[in-house]
């Protein structure tokens, strides 16, 4: 009844093409926005918004990136951490060695590095695909990691390998609450949302998706292989590069090579399969289950055994947690193999017909 | 379906809006640690024993002049980003907030050491961290207290020194440094490069990547090598996998001395009968005679409460090892409530900054403790965070540690000028003004 496009007419082309044509969805995200930009900073605790809502977005985006490379462009890869690394490392030695640059600029070259060493480990798409070229996206995981360990340089010449992210300033004003560091993270993730969004529609976008699709009848209708393909790597580790860099500028603060390990490529590979692979939101819905479930759990075990005043081993209970957690990951696959972007889709379309559905 | 989806919601806001309102007389010190995990059983460990000895406190002396230590469990899963959550969860908790934080790992002390210093929580790294924070001036924040890895290093050179019979019999002798390939592991590597300059011994440093389980290539160099002494700087399940490989060579097994993280109990057991002989550094020792080891049994376990299930890891190196961290934490709050005219009233963290500042844990009171050999004794200043940096060593005989020698002494002056080029090197990156201490404190 509330969410139904009856009466809205499209009379231009632009009112044809844009992102959100129904108006209750526009509404919805200016509200959303509204809500993220406004309400959070001003009514969130200092817990929610650097323990929980910064490491959300930024993990978002970095599943965004991916999802350009694997639910666009069907590029398996997991060396998603190692992207964002080289975007943190290298963010780190360009306002270290060029501090006249700008902390905005340096992310921008950061990202474009990670970028960059995407293109080189994205080379042996053109030949193999699927899970061979997974194995050969390992190497990235693997070499990038090594490098940073082993060449100084990157660390500033620290013995231990960890770099300490300078202040964030931008003209003058240092971002040092986390509200207000929340606030520049939110604004590069919105924008970057929003160009990923708008990139999709292209026909960049399009051109990923025959790609993906079939390869080879999209090569027949033109669309050159080289280019799309490495450009997808680009593109996606661009978007890794830049979060890895708000991982260590705007998150942690405190970096060390192994907190970009293996393991965390695999958790964002996991944030788009459970989000939805091939979907905007899917990226940060399933961002948002992947990160936000066990901090959940452990506080309602925590509560619970409060209230009941049990006395269990906390041993026991942690382990239950991760239980619990993996057994819902299977429940949300089976229930919706295409992700939770699937199911927010069919539960529009039943908003459609509601409450008539006939 | 819509009665699921309400009940859901509640329970979400139930989930995220948790935590329990605390009483006044309640001095708050989080227990972040890990009970899953590869490195489980030195988070358990470790978390066991500060939280046993705290137990005792409220059940012996009815707290800390009559305030209560009260505590709350978060799982870190030995994870940066979950130790942060659970830092940033912990810090308002309480009636004057985290009093300390034990993050027990160096990763997330890393990762906390600004947090931390602005929020004006202290954080203790006993025997683990960032070795330079032992300059008080640019952090003072940071307590590595008792000994520091760069010590720890340095102490275990003096010990190779002493046992090959005298420090000029080092020269030309070959030690390797076995390790694990993250910033913990790597720690040691200046401090000993610079004293093989010093003693003319040839150090070759063998990476092992976390977590540690496969060896064969790093043991097929040692191999090779035939060095005098291996250095084994490992973690978790890295140890027991370097002790068999070690067997499996045919290397013996009294040319292995580990770091104190490679010398408890849970390191060796696995091994088996391949452990016996193998030796590890210390900053504390097992056993459960101690008298404050006898309390914590009477007033904690004899009532059927306590950390540990299994009842035969009391005791256990990493059980002594929290056990002397509840010792500094509780002094420190005891000087800092005397010094503040708090006596009886909860403490925040700024005064509990003083208190860990002006620990001084001599022999007397280590005696007043019931923890006389447990723990070196200790005094920490504004200038030096450290407070010992003594090591002891000890021998797995296949079925206890037995100490070998006495505390052994690190090169300070090496360590020291390290700490401070390190410190300064930080404090400019983050353009940090050192502040001064006063003479002699």
């Amino acid at each position: 009844m509330l969410y139904r496009e009856a009466g809205q007419f499209k009379s231009t082309y632009a009112e044809d093409q844009q992102i959100f044509p129904i108006r209750q969805d526009r509404i919805a995200l200016a509200l959303l926005l509204i809500v993220a930009f406004v309400v959070v900073p001003i009514f969130a605790n200092e817990y929610w918004l650097s323990a929980i809502l910064t490491p959300l977005l930024i993990l978002s985006l970095a599943a965004l990136g991916l999802n350009i490379l694997t639910g666009y462009a069907g590029q398996l890869s997991l060396g998603t951490a190692a992207f964002m690394a080289v975007g943190a490392f290298m963010a780190y030695n360009f306002v270290l060695r060029l501090p006249w640059l700008g902390i905005i600029p340096s992310f921008i070259l950061a990202g474009l590095c990670a970028a960059l060493v995407g293109i080189v480990f994205g080379l042996p798409s053109l030949r193999i695909k699927g899970f061979y070229l997974a194995v050969a996206t390992l190497a990235a995981q693997f070499f990038v990691l090594w490098a940073i360990q082993r060449v100084g340089w990157f660390t500033n010449h620290s013995p231990t390998g960890v770099i300490t992210a300078q202040a964030v300033e931008i003209f003058g004003y240092e971002f040092e609450s986390p509200s207000a560091k929340y606030l520049l993270t939110l604004a590069i993730v919105a924008a970057m949302a929003l160009l990923a969004k708008n990139l999709i529609r292209s026909e960049t976008g399009r051109a990923f998706m025959a790609v993906r699709d079939m390869d080879v009848a999209a090569s027949v209708i033109g669309i050159p292989m080289m280019k799309t393909k490495l450009l997808a790597f680009a593109i996606s580790s661009f978007y890794c590069g830049v979060a890895g860099a708000l991982y260590a500028y705007t998150y942690l603060g405190t970096v060390e090579p192994e907190a970009f390990t293996l393991d965390l490529s695999f958790r964002i590979l996991f944030m788009i399969i459970i989000g939805g692979v091939g979907s905007i939101l899917g990226s940060f819905l399933g961002a948002a289950f992947i990160t936000l479930l066990p901090i959940f759990l452990n506080r309602l075990f925590g509560l619970v055994s409060h209230a009941l005043d049990m006395d269990i081993s906390h041993a026991i209970v942690s382990n239950i947690e991760l239980m619990i957690f993996g057994g819902l990951i299977i429940f949300f696959l089976i229930v919706e193999p295409h992700g939770l972007a699937r199911l927010w889709q069919i539960t529009k379309e039943k908003l459609r017909l509601w409450p008539f559905p006939h | 379906m819509k009665r699921t989806t309400f009940a859901l919601a509640l329970a979400l806001a139930a989930g995220f809006s948790g935590g329990v309102q605390a009483q006044a007389k309640e001095q708050f010190v989080p227990a972040n640690f890990y009970w899953v995990g590869p490195y489980a059983p030195g988070g358990s460990g470790f978390g066991g024993g500060l939280i046993d000895y705290m137990a005792m406190i409220n059940e012996r002396d009815g707290g800390i002049n009559g305030v209560k230590l009260t505590w709350e469990k978060c799982e870190t899963e030995y994870n940066n980003a979950r130790g942060v959550e659970c830092y940033e969860r912990a810090k308002n908790k309480g009636p004057t907030g985290a009093t300390v934080i034990h993050p027990l790992s160096t990763g997330i002390t890393y990762s906390l050491i600004d947090k931390a210093t602005a929020d004006h929580i202290p954080i203790i790294s006993m025997g683990y961290g960032r070795a330079s924070a032992a300059d008080g001036r640019v952090f003072p924040y940071v307590f590595p207290l008792i000994t520091t890895y760069w010590s720890q290093a340095s102490s275990m050179v003096n010990f190779l020194g002493q046992r090959a019979g005298g420090m000029d019999k080092l020269k030309g002798k070959k030690i390797v440094l076995l390790y694990h390939d993250s910033a913990y592991g790597k720690e040691p590597i200046p401090i000993l490069t610079d004293l093989s300059k010093d003693f003319g011994y040839e150090l070759t440093t063998i990476a092992v990547p976390h977590p540690g389980n496969e060896q064969q290539a790093q043991w097929l160099q040692i191999r090779q090598l035939r060095p005098d002494w291996v250095i084994l700087w490992g973690w978790g399940v890295m140890n027991p996998t370097a002790i068999k490989a070690a067997a499996r060579i045919g290397y013996p097994r009294e040319k292995m001395v580990g770091v104190w993280w490679s010398g408890a109990e849970e390191d060796v057991i696995p091994a088996g009968s391949a452990a016996k002989g193998y030796i590890s550094a210390g900053f504390n020792l097992p056993g459960s005679n101690f008298p404050v080891m006898k309390d914590i049994q009477k007033y904690v376990y004899a009532k059927g409460k306590g950390e540990f299930d299994d009842k035969s890891r009391f005791g256990s190196i990493y059980h002594t090892r929290g056990v002397v961290a509840g010792i500094v934490t509780t002094e420190a709050i005891r000087n800092a409530q005397a010094h503040f005219g708090k006596k009886g009233k909860p403490i925040t963290g700024e005064e509990m900054q003083w208190g860990i500042e002006h620990l001084n844990i001599d022999d007397k009171r280590l005696k007043e403790l019931g923890a006389v050999g447990l723990m070196p004794p200790t005094k920490v200043s504004c200038f030096d965070h450290e407070g010992s940096g003594l090591v002891k060593y000890q021998q797995w005989d296949g079925s206890k540690w037995k100490p070998i020698t006495d505390w052994i002494e690190p090169d300070r002056k090496l360590v020291r000028a390290k700490v401070e080029a390190d410190a300064a090197q930080y404090a400019k990156e983050k353009g940090i003004t050192p502040r001064d201490c006063p003479k002699g404190g």
